[in-house]
C-alpha cells in the first residue's frame, strides 16, 4: 500500500515565544511505495518523528495532504487508519498480559474469541515469543517488550506499519539483532514500513530507502549506497559516517566527471551531484576506508590517484581497524582508517605519510 | 487569528466531530461547569452590584462605611497571614523533623498530624472551648477561672493553626523528600557548617514549597467558617462569619455579597499566585525518585529540641481529640464528669437522621465527583478538545473559592425557576459533586502525567475510540489513584460546613451543621458525640478503600495512598 505525502507542513506554537510558531515539517514530498521498507534519518529536531505521527494521525498537517492508496487521510483519526505504530516506549498496556496486549487490536475489530487466539498463538510464534504469553509486562526483558510491541502491531496486518525509533533502548548487542529481525519480518508479511531513527547504521540495515531529514526539510532520498557514496550535500555527507572533503573546482561532469584542487591538480571522480555544473565550486568526497595511507614517497599507483601528503597527528587503535588523523594542510584533519592491523602497516603519531584513493570512491557534491 | 490558527482549530473541531462521544462529554464538562461553577460565583458578584432595581455600588459603600466590617476585612487578612506563616513554620518543623533529621517517633508524629486533616476542622474549635471556655476543664475546673478571653483573636488563632498546620506539614514533607539530599551532603562535604548549609542549601531549595505551603495556609484560613463561628465572637469579626450572618440572619442579599466579593477577590490572588509557584516548583525541586536522607545535616542538640517541638505539638493534639471524646462521654461538661451514653443515645435516636442523610450526600457526591474529576483530567491532559484549557480553569475555580461564597451563590443562582433547587437534595449534591471535583482532577492529572501517554496512543492506534481508550486503558491505569482522591473527597464532603450550611433544610441536613447548632446552644456534649461518630465513620472509610486497594493491588495500592 503507497503512502503519499504531498506538500505537507506541520506547525506548532513556539514554547519559547507566545505567539510564536515553530515550522517542524516543512512542505514535505515524498512517495513511499507499495511493500517498501523506507527510514526517516536525521539529528533530533528534524521533523522526523512528526512525519511519523502525522502519517499515523498523532498530528494533523497544518497544510498538505497525506494520502494512503488514494484516500486522503487528513481527517481520519488513528483509530480508523489502517496504520499501526511500534513505539519508542513500546507502550505495552501494563495491566494486561502478553497475550491481551498482543490480541487487543483483534478485540477492538470485535473478531470471535477462537480467531483472536490462532492468529495471536501465529504471531506470537513467528516472533519468538510463544512461552510467554501469560507473563505481565513487568516480568519482561528490554528484548522480549520489543517482540511483544512488534507482535501487537503486525497481528493486525496493517497497510503500513509505522516504527518510533523503537531499537533505542535497547543495548548494542540486542540492537544488531533486532534490526534483522525487524527487516526479517517486514519482508515475510510485505508491509510498506516507515521507520524513524537517528542511528544511521540501524538506518543502512533495514532500508530500502532513506530519507535524511534535517530542520524540517528533505535533504535527500535514496538508497543506502546512494545516501553513504553518492550524498547530495555536505549535511548529508557529514551525518552519515565520518567524510573527508576537499575544495575543488568542477571542470567537468557526468561520466567523466573531472575536477580541479586548489593546488591546480586534475582529478576525476567516480560521481558527481546532478546539480553541479561546469565552473562550480565543489566539495570532492572521499570516505576514510577509501584513503590509503602509504610511507612517504612510495604510493602504490595502480588504481590510486596520488593526492598529497601529511603528518599522523593522531592514531587509534580499535582491534579490527585504526583510525589515524593527518595534518595535510587542510581546515580539519583528514580522517583514515586502516583495516587488518596485523598484517598491514602501522603508522605512529608524527610520521610522514602519503594518502591516496581510487577515482571510483571519489564523489564530487555542491558546496552549499 | 490567523489562518493557520484558523485552519488548525477548524482541524481539531472536525476530528473532535468524527468522535462523537468526545463531543458530547466534553460539550457536556463545560456546560455543566458553567452552570454550577462559574455561574454562581458570577450571581454573587451581579447581586452584590445589584441592591435595589438598578446598578450601583451602594453595597459596597455600605459595607466600606460599616467600621465593624472593615475590622472583619482587616481580622481576616491578619488572623490568616498570621495562621499562614505561623502554621507553616510549624508544618516545616514537623517535616524537616520527620524527613530531615529523623527523629524517634518519626510514624508517630506523621500520623498526628495527619489526624486534623481528616476530621471536621471545627474540632479544634470545639475543643478549645471546652478546654479553656467558660465551663472549660483548664480555665474552670482546674485554674478557676471565670471568662477566660478565649473568644476572639487567641482562641481562634490557636484553632487556626492547629488545624491548618497539617496542611504545611502534607506540602513540605513532599518537598522535603523531593529533594535530593546528596546536595545537603555535598556541601557540607565542601566544608559549609551545619547552620551554614541549612540556610544556603536546604532553605533556599525548599523556599518555592515554603512560599506554595503559606499561600495554601492564606487561602484555606480566609476560607475557613466553622472556627470562625465558633471562636471569633463579637467582638472579632470574621468576613466569612459576616457574610453568613449578612444573609441568614438579616436577609441583606446584596450585602452579604458585596463581603463575599471581599472575600473572594484575596483568595482568588493568592490562589493562583500559588499555582504559579507549584507550576513553576515541578521543573525546579523534583529530581526523581525520592532518596534517603543521611541525615547529617542535623546536629544532636537540634534534633533533641526537634523531637521536643513535635512531641510537644502531638500532645496539644492528642488532648484536643482526647477531650473530644471525653466531652462525648461525660454528662454535663464542666460540672459533671461522670460517663454517660446519653449524648450517643440523643444522636442515635433525635438526630440520626443527620448522621443518615451526611453518609447518604457524600457516598453519592464524592463518586460522581470523583469519576468526573478523572473524566477531565483525561480531557485536559490527553485529549485535543477545543477549549480544554478553559475545563480545567473552571473546574479548578471551586477549590479556590471559599466555600461561604459558593454557598451564597449557589442560594442566590438556583432559587427561582428553571433551576428552582433550594431546600432539595439536589443542591446539596450538586454543591458537593462541583466541589470536590477538582480533588479527581489533582490526582488523576497527576498520575496521568505519570504515564507515557504512547500507552494510551497505542490504544487508538490499534483502533480503540476515546470511550474505549479511557475504560479499558486510562482507567485501570488510574484506579488506585481514583481511589484515594476519593478517600479525600469523602473526607471533605462529611466534614464540609462552609456552603452546605447556607444549603441544609428542614428535610436535609448534616452533621456538621447540627454540631454547630449544638455548639450555638451550649450543648457541647451532643456535639463532641456527634464529632466523635464522623471521625469513626471517616476513619472506617479511609481502612476500608486502605484494605481494598491493597487486596486488589498489593503494594501498589499502598504506595498510592497517601493517608
Amino acid at each position: 500500500m503507497s503512502v503519499r505525502l504531498v506538500d505537507v507542513r506541520k506547525e506548532f506554537p513556539d514554547p519559547e515565544k507566545s505567539g510564536g510558531i515553530m515550522v517542524a515539517v516543512k512542505d514535505m514530498n515524498l512517495e513511499i511505495r507499495e511493500g517498501e521498507f523506507i527510514t526517516l534519518l536525521g539529528p533530533s529536531g528534524c521533523g522526523k518523528t512528526t512525519t511519523l505521527r502525522m502519517i499515523a494521525g498523532f498530528e494533523i498537517p497544518s497544510t498538505g495532504q497525506i494520502w494512503i492508496n488514494d484516500e486522503m487521510v487528513n481527517d481520519q483519526p488513528p483509530n480508523k487508519r489502517d496504520t499501526t505504530m511500534v513505539f519508542q516506549s513500546y507502550a505495552i498496556f501494563p495491566h494486561m498480559s502478553v497475550e491481551q496486549n498482543v490480541g487487543f487490536g483483534l478485540e477492538l475489530k470485535g473478531r470471535p474469541k477462537s480467531e483472536i487466539n490462532t492468529e495471536v498463538a501465529k504471531v506470537m510464534e513467528v516472533m519468538g515469543i510463544t512461552e510467554l504469553g501469560k507473563r505481565r509486562p513487568d516480568q519482561l526483558s528490554g528484548g522480549q517488550q520489543q517482540r511483544v510491541a512488534l507482535a501487537r502491531a503486525i497481528v493486525n496486518k496493517p497497510r503500513v506499519l509505522l516504527f518510533d525509533e523503537p531499537l533505542s533502548n535497547l543495548d548494542a548487542k540486542l540492537r544488531e539483532t533486532m534490526r534483522v529481525e525487524i527487516r526479517r519480518i517486514q519482508q515475510s508479511f510485505g508491509i510498506t514500513s516507515v521507520y524513524v531513527t537517528h542511528d544511521q547504521d540501524e538506518a543502512m540495515t533495514v532500508s530500502d530507502r532513506i530519507v535524511v531529514m534535517e530542520k524540517g526539510l528533505v535533504m535527500q532520498v535514496g538508497s543506502p549506497f546512494e545516501i553513504y557514496s553518492r550524498p547530495s550535500c555536505k549535511f548529508v555527507a557529514d551525518f552519515i559516517g565520518k567524510v573527508n572533503l576537499f575544495p575543488v573546482k568542477t571542470l567537468s561532469v557526468g561520466e567523466d566527471a573531472r575536477a580541479q584542487d586548489r593546488r591546480g591538480v586534475e582529478v576525476s571522480a567516480g560521481s558527481a551531484d546532478p546539480a553541479l555544473k561546469p565552473g562550480d565550486d565543489a566539495l570532492l568526497m572521499v570516505r576514510p576506508e577509501s584513503l590509503v595511507l602509504s610511507k612517504a614517497g612510495s604510493v602504490d599507483q595502480k588504481n590510486s590517484v596520488e593526492w598529497g601528503s601529511g603528518r599522523v597527528i593522531k592514531s587509534v587503535y580499535l582491534g579490527s581497524v585504526i583510525e589515524y588523523e593527518l595534518d595535510a594542510g587542510y581546515d580539519k584533519p583528514l580522517m583514515a582508517i586502516s583495516y587488518d592491523p596485523v598484517n598491514g602497516e602501522f603508522f605512529k603519531d608524527g610520521d610522514e605519510v602519503s594518502f591516496s584513493f581510487s577515482q571510483r570512491a571519489a564523489h564530487m557534491l555542491p558546496l552549499r | 487569528m490567523t489562518p493557520t490558527n484558523l485552519t488548525r482549530t477548524i482541524g481539531q473541531f472536525r476530528r473532535v466531530a468524527r468522535d462523537p462521544l468526545l463531543l458530547f462529554v466534553s460539550v457536556l464538562t463545560l456546560a455543566s461547569l458553567l452552570l454550577f461553577v462559574v455561574y454562581p460565583i458570577a450571581s454573587v458578584v451581579l447581586q452584590s452590584l445589584k441592591p435595589g432595581d438598578t446598578y450601583s455600588l451602594a453595597a459596597y459603600a455600605e459595607t466600606l462605611k460599616s467600621a465593624y466590617l472593615r475590622r472583619a476585612f482587616y481580622n481576616s487578612l491578619m488572623m490568616s497571614a498570621l495562621t499562614a506563616l505561623v502554621g507553616t513554620f510549624l508544618g516545616f518543623l514537623f517535616a524537616f523533623a520527620v524527613v530531615r533529621a529523623k527523629v524517634p517517633l518519626g510514624k508517630f508524629f506523621n500520623g498526628i498530624a495527619i489526624i486534623p486533616i481528616v476530621s471536621p476542622p471545627f474540632i479544634g474549635a470545639l475543643a478549645i472551648i471546652m478546654l479553656f471556655g467558660n465551663n472549660g476543664l483548664i480555665t474552670w475546673n482546674l485554674l478557676k477561672i471565670q471568662n477566660f478571653p478565649i473568644y476572639g483573636f487567641n482562641g481562634l488563632f490557636l484553632a487556626q493553626v492547629v488545624t491548618f498546620f497539617p496542611v504545611a506539614y502534607m506540602t513540605l514533607k513532599g518537598v522535603l523528600e523531593s529533594m535530593n539530599p546528596v546536595l545537603e551532603d555535598a556541601a557540607l562535604n565542601l566544608g559549609g557548617s551545619r547552620i551554614k548549609v541549612f540556610l544556603k542549601v536546604t532553605l533556599p531549595l525548599a523556599m518555592p514549597g515554603i512560599a506554595s505551603s503559606i499561600l495554601l495556609l492564606f487561602v484555606e484560613t480566609l476560607a475557613d467558617f466553622g472556627n470562625p463561628l465558633i471562636l471569633a465572637g463579637s467582638k472579632f469579626p470574621i468576613l466569612s462569619v459576616q457574610a453568613y450572618l449578612q444573609i441568614v440572619g438579616m436577609y441583606d442579599l446584596p450585602k452579604g455579597a458585596a463581603i463575599s466579593v471581599f472575600l473572594l477577590a484575596p483568595s482568588l490572588i493568592a490562589f493562583f499566585l500559588q499555582r504559579r509557584i507549584v507550576g513553576r516548583k515541578k521543573y525546579t525541586t523534583v529530581t526523581g525518585k525520592p532518596q534517603t536522607s543521611t541525615g547529617k545535616i542535623v546536629s544532636p542538640g537540634a534534633r533533641t529540641f526537634l523531637f521536643i517541638a513535635c512531641l510537644l505539638v502531638s500532645l496539644l493534639i492528642a488532648v484536643i481529640y482526647f477531650s473530644i471524646l471525653l466531652g462525648a462521654l461525660a454528662k454535663v461538661w464542666g460540672y459533671d464528669h461522670s460517663l454517660t451514653l446519653e449524648h450517643f443515645k440523643f444522636v442515635f435516636g433525635v438526630g440520626f437522621k443527620a448522621v443518615r442523610d451526611t453518609l447518604m450526600i457524600a457516598g453519592i457526591a464524592t463518586p460522581i465527583a470523583g469519576v468526573f474529576g478523572m473524566i477531565i483530567a483525561f480531557l485536559v491532559v490527553r485529549t485535543k478538545v477545543p477549549g480544554k484549557k478553559l475545563i480545567g480553569a473552571m473546574s479548578i475555580l471551586s477549590f479556590a473559592v471559599p466555600g461561604t461564597v459558593i454557598g451564597i451563590g449557589y442560594i442566590l443562582a438556583f432559587n427561582h425557576r428553571p433551576l428552582a433547587l433550594t431546600g432539595t437534595l439536589a443542591i446539596l449534591l450538586l454543591n458537593f459533586v462541583f466541589r470536590y471535583i477538582p480533588v479527581g482532577i489533582e490526582s488523576g492529572t497527576a498520575i496521568l502525567q505519570q504515564i507515557d501517554p504512547s500507552i494510551e496512543e497505542a490504544a487508538v492506534d490499534l483502533g480503540a475510540d476515546a470511550r474505549r481508550t479511557f475504560s479499558k486503558i486510562t482507567l485501570p491505569m488510574i484506579v488506585p489513584a481514583f481511589f484515594s482522591g476519593l478517600v479525600f473527597a469523602f473526607v471533605r464532603a462529611m466534614t464540609a460546613v462552609s456552603a452546605a450550611i447556607f444549603l441544609v433544610s428542614s428535610r436535609w441536613n448534616l452533621m456538621t451543621v447540627h454540631i454547630m447548632s449544638q455548639v450555638e446552644s451550649g450543648n457541647l456534649g451532643a456535639a463532641a458525640a456527634y464529632s466523635v461518630i464522623l471521625v469513626v465513620i471517616v476513619a472506617l472509610a479511609i481502612g476500608l478503600i486502605r484494605l481494598l486497594l491493597k487486596a486488589r493491588y498489593g503494594r501498589f495500592g499502598g504506595a498510592m495512598l497517601h493517608f
